[in-house]
């Protein structure tokens, strides 16, 4: 690791020798790096190259699919979170995810928070309320829909339903925030909303983003990874990397020269 | 530009058009001419007595419908709430829980086997086993003839209409940590629910006009009775024995029960509809 990295508190997650297998293609080829706690992280790379089948490997989200399969080791907590024995459940109440489309649930708002929190929190009607105003205010949405939480999550805008998004994960107080091309679907006043956002919110989550764009990946993280073909090639503080990257193939990325 | 090219991507736009708006017009006229034909024909008779007095004896005047309408009503509700919840629970298991499963492929195969079978069969079907070993025709037995008919129409739209939800919708749920059944119900389920009471509606739709299921298992009754276990009147036997009478009132009366049926059936049908639409316009 960068020596950015070894002054940062310890990390939130450790990854170990990770390789992941769709069927028989290979999509991760021997991972290993550290995100650190309380920080962005930023993964990027051009389409294909394993960013998102890594962030889906911090939650178990490919368990879903019976043909996938990871093989190394990701320890959250000191505690290797691939091994069979960890309620998947539970780890993704720990671990939270927004997609690149939003998705809110055909629910009314205060439903869509209340979801989540109530899969492992029984709640007073009082302290619920306060829960999705809490988890609302995190978001930035409030402002926009305090006074509608009656009305569908799909009644919202895309960038409004996007941070309702992140407010059902926020409800659910996790520890690490996965953030998979959050903004990809959305116009740019959104987009520097959620930046914003994830500004905000790092101070209390560890935070992964995937993204597409190298200016987002400049502007929001503190550390970047940079991948290509299923293979972590450089990763280190985002100055580093997008000033003076030690590996000539991220440079060519980051300087548009490929990808 | 070429413009011959163009003109003929015209002319054969024009025939296109003209061909299929053609046949819209063939549909629609057929369709209208059975509706004016039964109301012409039905709505004479309707009035107070066709829901308040029972079916007539043979060449007398005067007379109703109503053991007919209670029959039906009766037996279709039964048939509605004991297919509802198994038709969504097979349903949801086909589409959620056994996508691959060699159980869940047969049970979908032998369901499409059942929503093509001739409902003629379903009722012989039930009458060898609730009709024959029991010796007597009842409305239970109607009952489970419609039920029958109806469960794999609901199943089938059920498993269609869960497997329209995104899978990326699914994976927001899980991504929260709900456990599968809980993404299963009160998510996937409820994204569909519009989608889901339609199939529900179609299915009474269609065993409300059910005829050949009902003639070897609840038969018929001349008075009016809300004994399940025996005898039931209902509308579409008593339409096919009065229709084919030769006393004029019995003839009446049969244009009025299709032409209830027909209202009915039609008013079902706008009510699916109108909810589906609403479901996919959110």
């Amino acid at each position: 690791m960068s020596t950015a990295a070894q002054t940062a508190p310890a990390p939130a997650i450790r990854v170990e020798n990770l390789s992941f297998f769709y069927g028989r293609f290979q999509g991760l080829r021997d991972v290993s790096l550290d995100i650190a706690r309380n920080r962005v992280t930023a993964f990027i790379g051009p389409s294909g190259c394993g960013k998102s089948t890594l962030l889906r490997t911090f939650n178990r989200m490919f368990d879903l699919y019976p043909n996938q399969r990871a093989e190394g080791r990701i320890l959250i907590n000191d505690r290797n979170i691939l091994d069979a024995s960890v309620d998947v459940n539970l780890l993704r109440a720990r671990v939270g995810m927004v997609f690149q489309k939003p998705t809110p649930f055909p629910m009314t708002i205060f439903e869509n928070i209340a979801f989540g929190v109530r899969l492992y929190e029984r709640l007073s009607a009082a302290a619920m309320r306060e829960r999705v105003e809490w988890a609302l205010r995190k978001a930035a949405l409030w402002e926009e829909v305090g006074d509608k939480l009656d009305r569908s999550g799909l009644s919202l805008s895309g960038g409004q339903q996007q941070r309702l998004c992140i407010a059902r994960m926020v409800a659910v107080k996790p520890e690490v925030l996965l953030l998979d091309e959050p903004t990809s679907a959305l116009d740019p006043i959104s987009t520097a909303k959620i930046e914003e956002l994830v500004n905000e919110l790092k101070s209390e989550y560890t935070i992964a983003i995937v993204t597409h764009n190298m200016q987002q990946a400049a502007r929001i993280s503190d550390y970047t990874a940079y991948m290509y073909l299923g293979e972590l090639i450089e990763s280190g503080s985002t100055d580093e990397i997008f000033i003076k990257p030690r590996k000539k193939a991220t440079e060519d990325y980051i300087t548009g020269r490929f990808g | 530009m070429d413009a011959r090219l163009h003109r003929r991507r015209k002319v054969a736009n024009g025939l296109g058009l003209a061909v299929s708006a053609a046949s819209m017009a063939l549909g629609l006229a057929a369709l209208a001419w059975i509706l004016a034909t039964l109301l012409w024909n039905g709505l004479s008779s309707f009035g107070p007595d066709l829901f308040l007095r029972a079916t007539p004896a043979p060449g007398t005047e005067g007379g109703g419908l109503s053991n007919a309408i209670a029959g039906s009503l009766m037996m279709v509700t039964a048939a509605t709430l004991v297919s509802t919840p198994i038709g969504i629970l097979a349903g949801m298991y086909l589409a959620e829980f056994g996508a691959r499963s060699k159980f869940a492929a047969a049970t979908r195969f032998v369901t499409d086997i059942m929503l093509s079978a001739p409902s003629i069969v379903v009722g012989l079907f039930v009458y060898a086993i609730a009709v024959a070993t029991v010796q007597h025709f009842s409305g239970w037995a109607g009952t489970l003839a419609l039920s029958l008919i109806a469960l794999p129409v609901v199943v089938r739209t059920t498993e269609n209409m869960l497997a329209l939800v995104p899978g990326s919708l699914r994976e927001a749920a899980f991504a929260l940590g709900a456990p599968r059944w809980k993404v299963s119900v009160a998510v996937a389920l409820r994204a569909v629910r519009g989608g889901v009471v339609t199939g529900v509606l179609l299915a009474v739709a269609r065993i409300t006009g059910e005829t050949a299921p009902l003639l070897f298992t609840a038969l018929n009754n001349q008075f009016f009775s809300l004994d399940m276990s025996r005898p039931m009147a209902n509308l579409p036997v008593v339409i096919y024995n009065f229709a084919m009478s030769p006393y004029e009132n019995w003839q009446r009366l049969a244009w009025g029960g299709a032409a209830l049926i027909a209202l009915v059936v039609l008013g079902i049908n706008i009510v699916a509809r109108t909810l589906f639409r609403d479901r996919v316009r959110a």
